[in-house]
């Protein structure tokens, strides 16, 4: 028979706190803490105090007021008399407009120059390695500084396609004039449109009041470009829908063209159904709304009409895509070298042919070392973005972290809130990028 | 001076070369410089030359104050500073006075805490454009592209004029002088809209100025001068009389040729007010009594200035316009030294 | 069947061999194999040495044909017009010519350029130990004076600051020792770690004046807003790197630490600083850094900038330390467990000596990002080669002049960012010969 005795009980003493490994680092964390909320109550109080003794309050009360400057690109209706808020609503758009355009472009040119510098033609592989080293060891915002020059000094201006015999003309069949102020491309119009579904409209504001029957009922699509908070294309989700039902259609087809084969070992001929289903009723949608395309035309000072692509939207999206592109094509190159050549030739072992060596057996392995890197030259695109204020291109650091915190004097409040937002969009994509890293992880055994 | 918590004084005893105490006067003579905030760079008003010394009219508002509180015109040290960073930095003491094309608005003297002490340059935002364009007014200008800088009251302004008169523009901001000027030149914008000064002073430096005309219509006042912090009268004081000063010498003809002779006395007495001879102005305002005569002769008096930097002689060529003293039907104005 | 053996029908001995043809060695053959393999490469091989050349016969000339010798804008296009006619462009560098000091040091006082060039040379001595390792150990001397000797040369003033300023690190280290043997080793840090910051906010500044009343002895002072241009860029992106050096340390240790406290705020503070474009950190250090100290504290700017650069690589290097760490394999932390390590000292001796030289081209592609990221104190109005540029335009001389300018500052960014990725790369050649 044991007898089990219990371990003498320890009392307990201030030291261990210190020595005993299992309060330790309790106590480190507790003096941690601490010490953070100290700091941070240090720093809020200097902040009160502060502002106490400048005679300012901590409020975001201006961003309802009018913010009294115009912004030339707005993707949502604007004016100088829309509230700070509004401001930043816009420049916030134009920061993720052109860091989504860039984002496109880089990751298409990266990808072409990474594939080129593993290219056997020796001219081929330098010119890229050339492009690559150029491109990335120059400060990105002298890029952007050095096209932005470029385009306003080098292109024509609107003046240049004046008179009888001009000196410059425009492109593509009269369709896209290029000039020093940007590029100009016709844009789609509707001449049967929908017009627009106003979000979050005011029933009380003059602008809204056209729209809605005493009722309260909605009367007409066609509305005041003041009503919302912003307006939905009703013609562009009528698209959107029939598109997206055509391709679910489509994978529909495929899917039950697979099953045939499974059963019977014949697969049907589907691709002009799954063609037709697609295109036919967009097709059908876009004549049933009256679709045509608006030419720029050149009228008084400039060209009307059209998509206008301001030259600074042009510079920056245009150095942001070149500068990261340098730095994608260079991802690309590691992520398809780091798949073994063992790899490719087990699959030509197996019989598959080249493209679906390339698709079934490298791409995805070197997806999952080009993609957390990739995500994070995205995060930088976005972030270097903010430099579009060296162009006077309006993004949310233009217009909120700069004409509203000039206007208004409330630094603290407008450089807080710029954080804020530089720091949610970085999340929200980071997140996206440890989903993507959980599922693609490699099941180690 | 409140302390907030135990930490907040151990800082400050260590961060600091020197606390910002009561009295900016004091600081400046302790330290034997002035910090003066300037732009970062504007053709005639502040800029750097090949050697790294700062010239400009803005600049010699600041040498001037240097000059009557330290009795050294270089004793300054120029700091540049962006429309955006300007006010903040003269908020929190890192410059003691800011010269920078700024102008005097309501919201500034009041609600930013700041206190303009005079007006070294009258001026309105104008618009230039080039004469091949047929345009005769502002009003003309419907559609056009107007190149603007950012950060700046004449951005506020010609929102205002173009909703006002019922009229579309688009605007391109651009963040400096140089940047708008090649923009206008490379024709990416039609129209150009700044100080009248300015347009003036940025026409001046094109290879052929003729092309070019300033439209007719001002739609804004700018009184632009010299300001500093809200709540430091006594130094408020020192700047506001020494720009007083230097308007006061043109007024009544002294000028860095005469001015050794002047100062033996003279038979007006606010002539010798001013220089020291007479009276104990300078004592009042916490200095010497040659404050104003050093002032004087550090780059000359108001209208040397003014024809040294922006002049007609100049690059520039600015007319005074109303910029001439009161006595020859400008606006340039000061109180009597009494 | 007989088999005549003298008679054979295979060949027994080898045939000389023949020299390959024409068409597959030397350059010819060079040049088909990696020029002209199939069609496809033809027209791309052409299509590339086209855009090559219509590239370089404009900028060539251009670069070349450029004019040193004028002292304004006006003069050198009269003289290209006067030399090669209306219709061709070439550069003015007489502005690079006349602005080069200044590009290069800013407002820096032209009789004291020596003092930066000593402190980047004693910058590389003291650098020397670290990147090329295997050097006299005396060196290591001057790495440890460098941070007091670089700043003074820098900055100037009594040398009695950086004497008293190594000082702290001397009375924390025997404060240190003394309570350790006496007392205990954990109090003994503690204690060290808070005489020495007493020693530098409150005793250092006495002393020193103290000191320099007693035997005078110092340099012409510069104040730091005469720093300028590359000088500054190098500078900031430098003291970035290297105080955040031991910052990341720390932060990428707490990240992966266990405790629970610690770790959430070193990730929250990685991710936030992460998530943040650089120019709204300087955003902060220039318009908002004074609402956070309390009133009256005076704060150069530069210092400013420098703390805000410095948290800002700090995050990155965290990161890129964390993936050293990671790289290591389990079993070296396990086998310092085995050996009965404590975690501080296996840290020391076991895993920050490998993860640190895992991650050195980690480290390095930081320092090149950050160098080229100093461009953006341009947008404060800190007179880096950008504002520099900006100022020389608003020169009514210069007014007017771009690409010369543009192009010079990008080919200086260019060589110094260049040559650092390729030591780096050397760097990670050298460290994958270990297996």
């Amino acid at each position: 028979m044991t007898t089990l005795t219990d371990p003498p009980k320890e009392s307990f003493r201030l030291s261990m706190l210190l020595y005993d490994t299992r309060y330790r680092s309790t106590t480190i964390q507790v003096v941690a803490l601490l010490g953070f909320m100290l700091g941070a109550a240090w720093l809020i109080n200097n902040v009160i105090v502060n502002l106490a003794a400048a005679g300012k309050t901590f409020n975001y009360g201006f961003l309802k007021e009018a913010s009294g400057y115009d912004i030339n690109q707005k993707l949502i209706a604007y004016n100088s008399q829309s509230s700070h808020m509004r401001a930043a609503v816009v420049g916030l758009m134009n920061t993720l407009l052109v860091a989504v355009m860039g984002c496109i472009a880089a990751t298409i040119l990266g990808v072409i120059i990474g594939v080129l510098r593993l290219s056997k033609n020796w001219v081929i592989s330098r010119l890229a390695a050339v492009y690559v080293e150029t491109l990335r060891n120059v400060p990105v915002l002298l890029w952007i500084v050095l096209i932005m020059a470029a385009t306003s000094h080098q292109l024509p201006a609107p003046k240049d396609f004046r008179g009888d015999n001009p000196a410059a003309t425009m492109k593509v069949f009269d369709s896209i004039a290029v000039t020093n102020r940007g590029v100009y491309l016709p844009e789609p119009l509707f001449s049967k449109g929908l017009g627009d579904l106003p979000v979050f409209p005011d029933k009380e504001s003059k602008a809204c009041q056209a729209f809605y029957n005493p009722d309260g009922t909605p009367a007409t699509a066609k509305l005041a470009k003041f009503c919302g908070t912003f307006q939905i294309s009703i013609d562009l989700m009528a698209i959107l829908a029939v598109l997206i039902a055509g391709l679910i259609t489509s994978k529909l087809i495929k899917t039950r063209a697979d099953q045939i084969q499974k059963d019977t070992g014949v697969r049907p001929v589907t691709w002009y159904w799954r063609l037709a289903v697609v295109f036919l009723p967009t097709l059908a949608v876009l004549y049933i709304l009256g679709f045509y395309l608006g030419y720029p035309e050149l009228k008084g000072f400039n060209f009307k009409g059209g998509i206008h692509m301001r030259s600074s939207l042009l510079a920056l999206w245009v150095a942001l895509s070149l500068y990261t592109a340098a730095f994608i094509a260079e991802i690309v190159r590691a992520g398809i070298m780091a798949i073994s050549k063992g790899q490719s030739e087990a699959a030509a072992a197996l019989g598959l042919r080249q493209n679906r060596i390339m698709s079934l057996i490298v791409l995805p392995q070197a997806l999952r070392v080009i993609v957390p890197p990739l995500i994070s030259q995205y995060l930088n695109l976005t972030k270097n973005s903010s430099l579009a204020i060296a162009v006077g291109y309006m993004d949310i650091t233009g217009t909120l972290g700069g004409i509203t915190l000039n206007q208004t004097g409330r630094e603290l409040e407008t450089v807080l809130l710029l954080m804020l937002i530089y720091l949610i969009i970085s999340l929200t994509v980071s997140s996206v990028m440890n989903y993507y890293n959980e599922r693609t992880k490699l099941k180690e055994r | 001076m409140k302390k907030s918590v135990f930490l907040g004084a151990l800082t400050v005893a260590s961060l600091t070369a020197g606390i910002a105490a009561a009295g900016t006067l004091d600081d400046v003579k302790a330290r034997g410089k002035l910090n003066c905030g300037v732009s970062t760079g504007l053709v005639g008003f502040a800029s750097p030359d090949a050697n790294g010394k700062w010239e400009g009219y803005d600049v010699a508002v600041c040498r001037a104050v240097a000059a009557a509180v330290l009795g050294d015109n270089t004793a300054v040290e120029f700091v540049p500073l962006s429309s955006k960073t300007r006010f903040t930095a003269l908020a929190s003491g890192e410059v003691d006075m800011l010269a920078r094309n700024t102008t005097w608005t309501f919201s500034r003297d009041v609600d930013l805490k700041l206190d303009f002490v005079g007006v070294n340059y009258y001026d309105g935002q104008g618009f230039m454009v080039p004469k091949a364009l047929g345009v005769t007014s502002a009003k003309d200008l419907d559609g056009a592209t107007v190149c603007i800088q950012t950060g700046t009251t004449t951005e506020l302004n010609l929102a205002d004029f173009f909703r006002t008169n019922g009229i579309s523009y688009e605007p391109v901001p651009v963040e400096n002088n140089a940047e708008s000027q090649q923009q206008y030149l490379s024709g990416a914008c039609d129209t150009l809209t700044t100080d009248a000064s300015g347009l003036a002073a940025t026409r001046a430096a094109f290879e052929n100025p003729g092309d070019h005309i300033i439209l007719p219509e001002i739609i804004s006042k700018e009184p632009l001068g010299p300001l500093v912090r809200h709540g430091d009268n006594e130094w408020g004081d020192v700047v506001r009389w020494t720009l007083n000063a230097l308007i006061s010498a043109e007024e009544l003809g002294i000028t860095s040729a005469n001015i050794e002779e002047l100062s033996k006395g003279t038979n007006n007495p606010e002539i010798n007010r001013i220089l020291g001879t007479e009276g104990n102005l300078g004592e009042m305002l916490g200095l010497d009594a040659d404050w104003a005569k050093r002032a004087i002769s550090s780059e000359g008096n108001f209208g040397e200035i003014f024809e040294a930097n922006i002049g007609e002689k100049t690059p520039i060529g600015l007319a005074r316009g109303l910029n001439a003293q009161w006595t020859e039907g400008g606006l340039i104005y000061s109180p009597p030294f009494r | 069947m007989t088999m005549n053996s003298t008679q054979s029908y295979v060949r027994t001995e080898m045939l000389p061999e023949k020299a390959p043809p024409v068409t597959n060695v030397g350059i010819i053959g060079w040049v088909r194999q990696n020029l002209f393999a199939t069609w496809l490469d033809a027209i791309l091989t052409l299509m590339a040495i086209y855009i090559a050349y219509s590239v370089l016969s404009f900028l060539l000339p251009w670069i070349f044909g450029g004019f040193w010798n004028a002292n304004s804008l006006n003069e050198c296009r009269a003289k290209i017009i006067e030399v090669y006619g209306e219709s061709q462009n070439r550069a003015c560098w007489g502005v690079i010519h006349e602005r080069f000091w200044q590009l290069m040091y800013g407002f820096y006082p032209e009789h004291l350029y020596w003092r930066p060039n000593l402190a980047l040379i004693l910058l590389f001595a003291g650098l020397a130990p670290i990147l090329f390792g295997s050097l006299p150990k005396k060196l290591i001397l001057v790495s440890v004076a460098v941070p007091f000797i670089a700043p003074w040369l820098l900055w100037g003033g009594s040398v009695w600051v950086p004497v008293t300023a190594f000082l702290g690190f001397v009375v924390g280290y025997l404060v240190h020792k003394f309570v350790s043997v006496a007392i205990s080793p954990l109090l003994g840090l503690i204690l060290g770690v808070l005489s020495a910051i007493i020693w530098w906010l409150f005793l250092m500044g006495p002393v020193g004046e103290a000191l320099q009343n007693i035997i005078p002895l110092g340099i012409e002072s510069v104040e730091s807003r005469k720093f300028g241009g590359f000088m500054l860029s190098i500078l900031l992106g430098i003291t970035g790197i290297t105080l955040s050096f031991p910052l990341g340390i720390i932060l990428a240790l707490g990240r992966q630490s266990n405790l629970i406290i610690v770790k959430s705020l070193c990730v929250g503070f990685i991710e936030f600083i992460r998530g943040v474009p650089l120019i709204t950190l300087l955003f902060v250090a220039s318009v908002l850094l004074q609402y956070f100290l309390p009133k009256g504290t005076e704060f150069d700017i530069i210092l400013r900038v420098m703390i805000m650069v410095t948290i800002f690589a700090a995050a990155y290097m965290a990161e890129v330390i964390r993936g050293g760490l990671a790289a290591l394999p389990k079993g070296q932390y396990e086998a310092a467990d085995a050996l009965g390590l404590d975690y501080w000292q296996a840290q020391r001796l076991i895993i920050m000596p490998q993860a640190l030289k895992i991650s050195i081209p980690g480290i390095v592609s930081t320092f090149i990002g950050l160098f080229k990221d100093t461009t953006l104190v341009s947008i404060i109005a800190m007179a880096d080669p950008i504002q520099w540029v900006k100022f020389i335009q608003s020169d009514s001389d210069w007014n007017g002049i771009i690409w010369e300018l543009y192009g010079f500052v990008a080919f200086v960014f260019f060589i110094f960012c260049f040559s650092m990725s390729r030591y780096s790369m050397y760097l990670e050649r050298k460290l994958q010969t270990g297996h």
